[in-house]
This record gives C-alpha cells, sequence and structure tokens, in this order.
C-alpha cells in the first residue's frame, strides 16, 4: 500500500538520494519553437533530468525573466494552444511512463479552462504535479484541494520574503515537493546572493519538515549549480530557454544543444 | 451581489480582497506577498493617522492646488440644446490630469515606509509624469515603466518625466503598450521589492493598490459635492456624472461621493475606449461583452481570447488603451450602479474638437471619450438635468496625434 501512495515525484528524489546528488529540475515551455520540436526536446533532455516542467505559455507573465518570455511568446505566436500542451504531456507520458512531469504557468489559463476540466485534463494526460505562479497560500487552498483528491501535486512556493509563520503554514499544507525561490528576482536574473546564504534558507525551510522535497530555482545555471548540491533537487529553465533561443538564431538543431547543456548540468552534481 | 450604503466602495471587499465576491483579489508571486502585506498594513496605519491625513490634505491644496474648478458650459450647452453640461475641470490640477492625486499619496506612503526608490507604470504618461513630479518633490529616485509605442506617441509626456530627473524604461515586450508596461513594472518590483516601492498607475493590480489609488482620487467627488451644494443650494435631481474608464481611477475618484445616491438622481456613466470605428480591437471590457480573467493580480473583465491569452487593445488614447479594468468598475457594473458605454477614437476626436470650439477647455483624448457621450445625451434630455463631465487631462500631451489626425481630415 505504502509504495502505491509514492509519487512518481517522490519516487525521483529517493532514486537521486540513493545516488547522493540533488534532483534534477528542467523546464521547458510547451510549444517551443513549434509543438513536434518542444516534444523531442522534452524527451530528449528527460534521459539526463529527474523531474521535468513544462510551461503552459500566458502573455502576460508578471513573474518571468526575459528568457523565458521570449520562449512563452514564441511559442504563442507558432499557435500553441492548451489542448496542445496536454497532448504534448500525453505522449511524453506514453514514452516516458516514469518520468515525473509537472506543468506549470499562470492562473487565467487554468481559470478559463476551468479548475476542474483543467485537472480531468491533466489526469488524463498523467501529468504528476502543477506549479501556478500567481496563485499563492492561501488562496490556492481550494484548487491544492482538488489537486490532491486527484493525486496530483500541487507544488508551493516559498521565497526570500516567505514570512516564518507563512512558511510553516504553506509547509504544513504542501504535498510532496516545495519550491524555494532563490533570490528576489524573476526567472532567469543573475544569481545576486551567495550561494551560502541560499543554503542557509534552503535548510531553515528544511527543517520544517525533513520529509518534504525542497527544491531551489532561479538563478540557476552551469556556473552555479554545483555550488547549491546539498539541495534535494535543482532546477534549471532559463538556461535552457536561452539555449533554445540561440540554437534557433544560429540555425542549430535545439534538440542535441539543449540535452548536452542538460547532460553538462547533471555531470556538474554526481 | 449587493453594494452596501455608507461604506467606500474601496473597503466593500471580503477577506480575500474580493468586491461582490469575484472580482479583485491579489494574485501575485509568492515573493511580492510580503511587500504587499506589510503595504497593507502600513496603509491601513495611515489612512487613521491624523498627522498623515494633514499631510494629504496640504499638499493637495498647496501641491496640486485642490479644489479644481466646477464650471458650466455655456456655449456647449447652447449648441447642443437639452440638458446642462458641466465640467469638473480636474485636468487643472499640477500636472495636468488626476494622477497627480495617486502619485502624491504612494510618494507619501514610500516616505512613511523609509523607502528611497519608487517605481511606477504609465500608458498615456500622466501617471509617470506625475509620480516623477511627487517623486522629486518629496526626494525620492524614480524609473517609469512605459510601452515603445506610449513613448513615441505621448513625447511631451516623457519629456516631462526626463526633466524631472525620472528613468524611463522603455518596454518591447508583447504589444509594447501600457498592459506591457505594468508586466514589466510588477516584474521589477518582484526583484527590487526590498528597498523599492512600487505605484500603481490607477485602480488595478493587487487589492492594495487598487485601494490605495481609490482613496486618492476620491478627492475629487470630495471637491464637486460642495461645489454642487455650493452652486446649486442642495444637490440637484437629476444628474449624470459621465467619465471616461480606462483603469479606472478617475472615475471612481468622480462617483465615489454618490454611490450611496438612487441611480435615478445621480446616473454614473462610464465611457471606454472603442477603439477605431472599423476596427475590431478596442479597449472597452465593460461594455463589449468580454469574461472575467485574472490580470495583473486581480480578477477583473478582461479583454481576452477563450484559452486567456489577453488581447491586444487599440485605442487613440493610450491613457484608456488598456485590456483589463478596475474590480470596483466591475462591480459597479454587476451590480447595475453604473451604466458602461464606450466612443470610438472618431467619436472622441470630434467630441475634442466640437469642445475645444465652443469652450476654453481642453480635454486631452481620454476625457474626449465622455465628452463625446454628453454630447450624443445631452440634446434628448431636459434643461433641469445637471451633465457633469469630469475633463480628467489637458490636451498638450496629444498634441502630435491631434495635429496628426485632424489635418488629415
Amino acid at each position: 500500500m505504502q509504495k502505491m501512495m509514492n509519487s512518481l515525484i517522490n519516487q525521483a528524489f529517493q532514486n537521486a538520494k540513493s545516488e547522493n546528488r540533488p534532483a534534477l529540475l528542467t523546464y521547458t515551455v510547451a510549444g517551443d519553437n513549434t509543438k513536434k520540436k518542444s516534444l523531442e526536446i522534452l524527451k530528449s533532455i528527460s534521459n539526463h533530468a529527474d523531474i521535468c516542467e513544462l510551461g503552459f505559455p500566458h502573455n502576460t507573465p508578471i513573474a518571468d525573466g526575459g528568457q523565458i518570455q521570449t520562449s512563452a511568446y514564441r511559442a504563442i505566436k507558432n499557435g500553441i494552444k492548451i489542448n496542445d500542451v496536454f497532448s504534448i504531456a500525453k505522449d511524453f507520458k506514453k514514452i516516458k511512463k516514469n518520468k515525473p512531469l509537472i506543468l506549470m504557468g499562470y492562473y487565467n489559463m487554468i481559470f478559463q479552462y476551468n479548475e476542474n476540466k483543467f485537472l480531468d485534463k491533466c489526469k488524463k494526460s498523467k501529468v504528476d504535479g502543477l506549479i501556478v505562479v500567481d496563485l499563492p497560500y492561501p488562496e490556492n487552498k481550494s484548487f491544492a484541494t482538488k489537486c490532491k483528491k486527484k493525486r496530483i501535486n500541487f507544488i508551493q512556493l516559498v521565497s526570500p520574503t516567505t514570512s516564518k509563520i507563512r512558511l510553516k503554514k504553506i509547509i504544513k499544507d504542501s504535498h510532496d515537493m516545495v519550491y524555494y525561490i532563490s533570490m528576489l528576482s524573476t526567472t532567469g536574473g543573475k544569481l545576486k546572493v551567495s550561494s551560502k546564504e541560499i543554503l542557509q534558507r534552503y535548510s531553515k525551510i528544511k527543517k520544517q519538515n525533513k520529509s518534504k522535497n525542497v527544491v531551489i530555482g532561479f538563478g540557476i545555471t552551469e556556473k552555479t549549480i554545483k555550488s547549491l548540491k546539498k539541495a534535494d533537487g535543482l532546477v534549471v529553465g532559463s538556461a535552457i530557454c536561452k539555449e533554445i533561443t540561440n540554437s534557433i538564431n544560429r540555425r542549430q538543431n535545439a534538440v542535441t544543444n539543449v540535452t548536452s547543456i542538460v547532460r553538462r548540468l547533471k555531470n556538474k552534481i554526481k | 451581489m449587493k453594494l452596501k450604503k455608507g461604506i467606500p466602495l474601496i473597503d466593500q471587499h471580503d477577506q480575500h480582497g474580493f468586491w461582490g465576491g469575484k472580482f479583485g483579489g491579489s494574485f501575485i508571486p509568492e515573493t511580492l506577498k510580503k511587500p504587499v502585506e506589510d503595504l497593507t498594513n502600513k496603509f491601513k496605519k495611515l489612512r487613521k493617522d491624523k498627522k498623515f491625513l494633514k499631510q494629504r490634505d496640504f499638499y493637495f491644496k498647496n501641491y496640486i492646488g485642490a479644489p479644481t474648478s466646477f464650471v458650466k458650459l455655456n456655449n456647449l450647452t447652447n449648441h447642443l440644446g437639452g440638458a446642462q453640461i458641466w465640467a469638473k475641470v480636474v485636468s487643472e490640477a499640477n500636472g495636468g490630469a488626476h494622477k497627480i492625486y495617486n502619485a502624491t499619496v504612494h510618494a507619501l506612503i514610500c516616505k512613511a515606509m523609509g523607502k528611497k526608490y519608487i517605481v511606477g507604470d504609465t500608458g498615456a504618461g500622466y501617471a509617470g509624469k506625475m509620480l516623477s513630479m511627487a517623486a522629486k518633490k518629496f526626494g525620492l529616485k524614480c524609473k517609469i515603466f512605459m510601452g515603445a509605442k506610449d513613448i513615441k506617441r505621448q513625447k511631451p509626456n516623457c519629456d516631462a518625466m526626463r526633466k524631472n530627473g525620472a528613468e524611463i524604461v522603455p518596454v518591447y515586450s508583447g504589444s509594447q503598450t501600457l498592459v506591457d508596461a505594468v508586466s514589466e513594472c510588477m516584474r521589477y518590483w518582484v526583484s527590487n521589492c526590498d528597498n523599492t516601492h512600487m505605484c500603481v498607475g490607477s485602480t488595478v493590480g493587487p487589492n492594495i493598490f487598487v485601494k490605495i489609488c481609490g482613496w486618492s482620487t476620491a478627492q475629487i467627488s470630495r471637491e464637486l459635492k460642495l461645489q454642487l451644494k455650493k452652486e446649486f443650494k442642495k444637490i440637484p435631481n437629476k444628474i449624470k456624472l459621465i467619465n471616461c474608464v480606462g483603469g479606472g481611477s478617475s472615475a471612481y475618484g468622480f462617483w465615489s461621493e454618490f454611490i450611496d445616491y438612487d441611480k435615478k438622481k445621480i446616473e454614473l456613466i462610464g465611457v471606454e475606449a472603442g477603439g477605431p470605428k472599423k476596427s475590431k480591437l478596442h479597449a472597452a471590457p465593460l461594455s463589449r461583452k468580454t469574461k472575467i480573467g485574472i490580470l495583473h493580480g486581480a480578477a477583473s473583465y478582461v479583454c481576452q481570447n477563450k484559452e486567456g491569452q489577453i488581447n491586444e487593445t487599440e485605442s487613440i488614447s493610450a491613457g484608456l488603451d488598456y485590456p483589463g479594468v478596475s474590480p470596483m468598475h466591475c462591480f459597479l457594473k454587476d451590480t447595475k450602479r453604473a451604466r458602461y458605454t464606450y466612443a470610438t477614437d472618431e467619436e472622441a476626436l470630434d467630441a475634442h474638437q466640437m469642445v475645444t470650439k465652443y469652450e476654453n477647455l481642453n480635454p486631452s483624448l481620454e476625457p474626449s471619450h465622455a465628452f463625446a457621450e454628453a454630447i450624443k445625451i445631452a440634446p434628448k434630455l431636459s434643461k433641469d438635468t445637471i451633465i457633469i463631465v469630469n475633463s480628467c487631462g489637458d490636451a498638450k500631451k496629444d498634441r502630435d496625434i491631434l495635429k496628426e489626425r485632424l489635418c488629415k481630415k
């Protein structure tokens, strides 16, 4: 019974832990730069990543920096629709059954689709988790409960500005995974805090409940990833989106280029 | 859904910040939770603080120049026949528009919070210009986010901002207008919220910004109420208060004291930007049937597609060129307290021409939308009906657009 309840997300963290390394989480935007290409990228990088985050793009993203904005606008311009995102997810999970997939985006897209319909669709596409950037605690309580009922992980975010009391409540309400935002920044900012400081704050979060998997994201690149190795997991998004942009500009194969970045990232934390 | 009497509309939201249970709220990234909470607590205290209120009133009077005048437009009234047309000439305020109220209050709050940097968004450039003025006045460093398209079309206001020592950050993403400027400003605040205060330029955004802005512009209707009593000895029985609505800050400020009145006595009419006559694009979420969506941290009627992507808008008036609208106006619409309609670019231009021809008044393209509605309905109304238009901005900033559009004709 215990095993059946263990989510793929949890398993991925356990697996990384058994290899004495943090889990590697990647973020790419669905439909960047085409539906087909983004699925190819996802499939290829998942050979090295432990958990894949897939963004459903929104054209008014208030927490994303330039790189992810560029990817999102490109995907939208190329006609990506929310149902395409689900079909990418579904096709991915058909081949990579045990690879956890997390959808990430802004609440208006879910709101327009209808919360319940959105979650049904997630379930059908075998999506393992959800991150909703602009639906913070406690406003997310009812939606998070709905997710839990469907055994979809609702991933709470905490940041350097999160107060102690709030942190306690958020951790208590969280599912298997908590996402720690490394610094005051949009995605893809330059890491402006020392890794020591980040890890200090990280361990305070961890102390609340050791069984929660806490990942660190924002500002993580090939340069910075090694210094944060102690975390349960590390998320790389903008660095990957940037490589897709560069590959397109240079008319190179984005799949190969992005895959080698992810491979290198993985090697750095092994 | 029901309006309450005796409570300012800015305070008629629930504990989660929603008006009517569904408009507003605070859909913000986790990082902004704390700064928004700090600001909320601070504002709660400040608005009850006698010293702060005295300070506000002092600057409203001596810096902004309250009260702005309330005048009858005799020539326009005679020309149209029918209702009397009056104007509340808010454009007399220091800087030339109502945006100075919100900017001044935000600068005072910023100072009270001990922050040295202030950032803001702007469309027509008025919010930015006023914030740069207030920042200069109170010794704050100021950054203004503005769409690249708007920078081009509102040059006079940009010049003013630079003159006041503010840095203008051009925004090239999306449609390069107000919607993108607000997004970019919020992103900047996410990254710098520890030492920077953010001013949202209208009654939009996360709940607290709607409240602060509404609290600031409410000065307009406080003045008008006194002026009405002085002019007519009591509040007249048939009043129509017509105001343009982009984000809705001037309309809220113009109406706030009169919301409790029966709508048969005081009708509130909001005029949105209908865009070019032949275009499908517009910036009129309230009057042209849109669905509720989340934009810039609040739920409101929003110009968006079925998927929830925010639509591009189009209007000759940069100040109204915004796909969302204040949650308070959504509430006023659904409770049927206010009526919302729109005027096209062409109608606004015609109205501008007519008003400037007959009166010594130079309304910018934004209030020209309100005048368009006044001109439309006045001839059909009785002589004892008092139409009051909030002439909330001066057309100096529209110099280039007016030259181009009116010469072509």
